[in-house]
């Protein structure tokens, strides 16, 4: 069954048709040509397909599109409109925080969702006591939902330490 | 020269971070439809029957392909890429048909209404022991099935001390983040695949005979790779199946991504080792005999044999050495590159064992390998073009503050965890492949190298500049590159570490001949070209390292941690240190992943590896890393490459997990012997 529905994509208001099983993931990438959050699993396995949906990070693998009718969807690259580069992506050039670039996208964005949340002092498994704060093993805690195969967790960590700051 | 060893970002840093690179999937074309493939339910048998009404009349198909009314192929030689063409299943998950609809959803839906039944026969997907095996004639890369010098059995007769011991390694999966795709268009007669590949030229050879074409006929595009490690190193069945969807749709466009599920079956994976050690030593540790017996796994469609025991040839002094391979065809998908094949699997045994006549002697691991470090080859008696494993051990010994190191197992405590270090040796061969080609074009006041080489995160889109760089004797800004397309002269595949010496090689060739032609003041279109000549043939060349780590276990638990790991290099010049430290920890962190939690559990009653997600099938994420370090020696070798560089995107995985391992059993007394290190196999020992 097809459903006509409206999203507002890195500031642009697009109106799309999709099946009532499209994922959000697809919805971008197959029907409006959005690929900058990638498909690595398609499970909600490996945080590729990372977006923010009304300011928060979700798998947009996990998320069926017609249940977002009216969301605003921020992927990688609404993050630098005109080609002006978040701090989170300038520090993952700086840092070299990627190899292949393909679960980029994903950390990038899951990393603006994740210092948002750490502003709003929301605890991680990795908090102590008192409120959280910007330490190696709250970003390694709150960035492990992202798997990198090329294994850049160690640049990642310090590239998010330094854009947060 | 300037350029090389500059620490520079990556220029597809810009189109990573934002996510607008375009990967095989996302190649922009007209009115794209969608395939999803149909797989095999049994491990072994023949199809007796296919149903494809239902799938066929779901509104949205356009097609449905299986072996009863595909076309035939070109060529069926190779019995992995000759989908379906047969009703013969000769492994759980094989391609047995394919849906082409309008949309992802709906091919997946038809996919699903696929109906096949099977004619069952016995089947066998279980590598327990040799039996059943064979020697292969020769084994991946060419190398030799079985050496020997001197005599094995009678030094282990004489000997003072030593080591018998059998090691084993799982079966792994590549799981680069980016699945395998492909988006295939025919033209006629004509064909264009945006495939994720780690060679443009090499996939195209692979695909055009099949399809009975010319290679002319045939352009490969893939300008980025969302990772490889190997398994995009060769033409897997998903590329002939969207190929064969995309001409039964003539004038649309065919996307196929594999699931990570499927990945699981058809994209290829590293063979489970079985590994018999022999070390026969002396009172001082000095090797008299060493020797490994490889059992590991085959399809039975496709041999592919893993270099297991080339490593051992190499690695010590011994004046009785043997490598032996066999191996047991099964019903199972066909094993394929992994990150250092041969080497990565092939340097788990050794080392460990090394740890352990260390252990029996009482004398320190790193002074254990400097005693037994050879003059020349032990293998072909060959001089080494470069070896600084010493320099690299020690380098990292002082890093690790080895020198204070108790080497009593089990007697350090950290609270409730209990603390070890362990080391091992490194080292990947220097390939080089026979074949690439660069050329060198003047254009609008620019220098353009054009080759069909691969980036899959190496960051040849950055280093391949600065070769050209240097020997046009220009700054690397002059310099743009353009890979990853057949349009662009042969390059051979981003694989054994070889694309730099290869490629690197060439474009160093073309820069000489454009310079020779066209001298210091060129007018814009001027061009030239040049190709990789044959390697160095009278030296032994292989890259080294040192791989240190500190491990915690904890007392009550036996959870496993590893807060610390150190790897130091000799890998001749180091073109760009900052993309070479992130394959060197790359490596090092992928490493960690083997010795912790890689395995693919394949379950011998149905041939069907159970953990085939991301979910199950573990691989380090990012709290298991800590603290990860990689460097290098300054290291000059004339004789590998114009350069002076060895390849690095392989020896970083090398040794990782044996030095888990022995750091594993410095922490608690207990050898794992078995990987995955996980913590049922040190609990029921711990204090
Ligand atoms: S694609 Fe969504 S989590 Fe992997
Ligand atoms: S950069 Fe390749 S998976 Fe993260």
């Amino acid at each position: 069954m097809d459903s006509e529905i409206g999203l507002r994509v890195d500031g642009t208001p697009r109106r799309l048709t999709v099946d009532t099983r499209t994922t959000l993931l697809d919805a971008l990438r197959e029907r409006l040509g959005v690929t900058s959050p990638k498909k690595g699993c398609d499970h909600g396995q490996c945080g590729a397909c990372t977006v923010l949906v009304d300011g928060r990070r979700v798998l947009s693998c996990l998320t069926l599109a017609v249940a977002r009718d009216g969301a605003e969807v921020v992927t990688a690259e609404g993050l630098a409109p005109d080609g002006e580069l978040h701090p989170v992506q300038r520090a993952f050039i700086d840092r070299d925080a990627f190899q292949c670039g393909y679960c980029t996208p994903g950390q990038v964005v899951s990393a603006v969702g994740m210092l948002d949340e750490l502003d709003r002092g929301w605890p991680s498994a990795a908090t102590g006591t008192g409120e959280p704060e910007l330490d190696d093993a709250e970003i390694a805690e709150r960035m492990s939902g992202n798997l990198c195969r090329c294994a850049a967790y160690a640049n990642i960590v310090p590239a998010v330490r330094e854009a947060g700051r | 020269m300037t350029a090389i060893g500059t620490d520079l970002a990556r220029r597809d840093g810009t189109v990573k971070v934002t996510g607008t690179a375009t990967y095989a999937y996302e190649a922009p074309v007209e009115r794209p439809a969608y395939a999803h493939p149909v797989q095999a339910t049994i491990a072994r048998g023949r199809i007796r029957d296919i149903e494809i009404e239902d799938a066929e009349t779901l509104d949205g198909v356009l097609t449905v392909l299986t072996p009863d009314n595909a076309e035939r192929l070109a060529d069926t030689d190779d019995k992995e890429l000759a989908v379906l063409q047969s009703d013969e299943v000769a492994f759980r998950g094989q391609l047995v048909g394919v849906v082409v609809a309008e949309t992802s959803e709906v091919a997946r839906e038809a996919a699903g209404l696929v109906r096949v039944t099977y004619d069952e026969a016995e089947h066998d997907a279980e590598l327990a022991t040799e039996r059943g095996s064979y020697v292969p004639e020769q084994l991946n890369a060419g190398y030799p099935t079985e050496s020997a010098q001197g005599d094995v059995d009678a030094a282990m007769a004489s000997a003072e001390t030593t080591i018998e011991r059998t090691y084993t390694t799982a079966m792994y999966h590549n799981n680069p983040l980016e699945p395998h795709t492909t988006t295939a268009l025919w033209d006629g007669d004509s064909l264009t695949l945006w495939d994720s590949t780690q060679g443009v030229h090499p996939l195209r050879s692979t695909i055009a005979p099949i399809f009975g074409l010319d290679e002319e006929r045939v352009r490969v595009i893939c300008p980025y790779v969302g990772g490889g490690f190997g398994s995009k190193g060769t033409a897997h069945a998903n590329v002939t199946l969207a190929t064969l969807a995309a001409r039964a749709v003539p004038g649309r466009p065919v996307r196929l991504a594999l699931t990570r599920q499927q990945m699981f079956s058809l994209a290829g994976y590293r063979t489970p080792t079985i590994q018999r050690m022999r070390l026969a030593a002396d009172a001082d540790g000095r090797l008299s005999a060493i020797a490994i017996d490889v059992v590991e796994q085959t399809s039975r469609i496709k041999e592919y044999a893993e270099q297991t025991g080339t490593p051992t040839r190499i690695m010590y002094a011994a004046e009785n050495r043997s490598v032996t391979h066999r191996l047991v065809p099964l019903d199972v998908p066909v094993p394929s590159w992994m990150r250092a094949p041969g080497d990565c699997p092939g340097m788990f045994g050794p080392e460990v064992a090394m740890d352990e006549l260390a252990e029996r002697l009482g004398v320190d691991p790193i002074e254990l390998r400097i005693r037994n470090e050879p003059s020349v080859d032990p293998d072909t008696g060959k001089p080494f073009s470069s070896r600084n494993l010493v320099a690299c051990l020690l380098a990292g010994a002082d890093r690790f503050d080895w020198a204070d190191r108790d080497l009593r197992p089990g007697v350090r405590r950290s609270g409730d965890w209990l603390v070890g270090t362990g080391v091992a040796a490194s080292t990947y061969p220097v390939h080089r492949m026979p074949a690439s080609t660069a050329v060198i074009r003047r254009e609008a006041g620019r220098y353009v190298v054009e080759i069909g080489a691969a980036d899959l995160g190496t960051g040849t889109w950055t280093t391949l500049p600065q070769i050209a760089a240097d020997a046009l004797d220009v700054p690397v800004s002059d310099v743009e590159v353009r890979i990853g397309d057949t349009r662009y002269p042969m390059a051979s595949v981003a694989g054994g570490s070889s694309g730099m010496t290869t490629w690197g090689s060439a474009v160093v060739e073309a820069a000489r001949a454009f310079r020779d032609k066209f001298g210091q003041d060129p007018a814009d279109g001027d061009e030239a070209d040049g190709s990789v000549g044959p390697a160095d043939e009278d030296h032994a060349m292989h890259a080294f390292g040192a791989q240190f780590v500190e491990a915690h276990v904890h007392a009550d638990t036996g959870e496993l941690r590893v807060p610390r790991l150190l790897g130091v290099f000799a890998a001749g010049r180091i073109i760009n240190p900052r993309t070479a430290r992130s394959q060197f920890i790359g490596g090092m962190t992928m490493g960690l992943s083997m010795a912790l939690h890689e395995h693919s559990v394949l379950d011998p009653r149905t041939g069907h590896v159970v953990n085939h997600d991301l979910a199950e099938y573990h691989v380090s994420v990012n709290a298991d890393v800590t603290d990860v370090e990689a460097t290098w020696i300054d290291e000059h070798d004339p004789y590998v490459n114009a350069m002076g560089s060895k390849g690095i995107g392989e020896i970083g995985i090398v040794g990782t997990a044996a030095a888990v391992s022995n750091a594993v059993w410095h922490a608690t007394g207990v050898r794992v012997r078995d990987l995955p290190i996980t913590l049922d196999k040190v609990l029921a020992a711990l204090p």
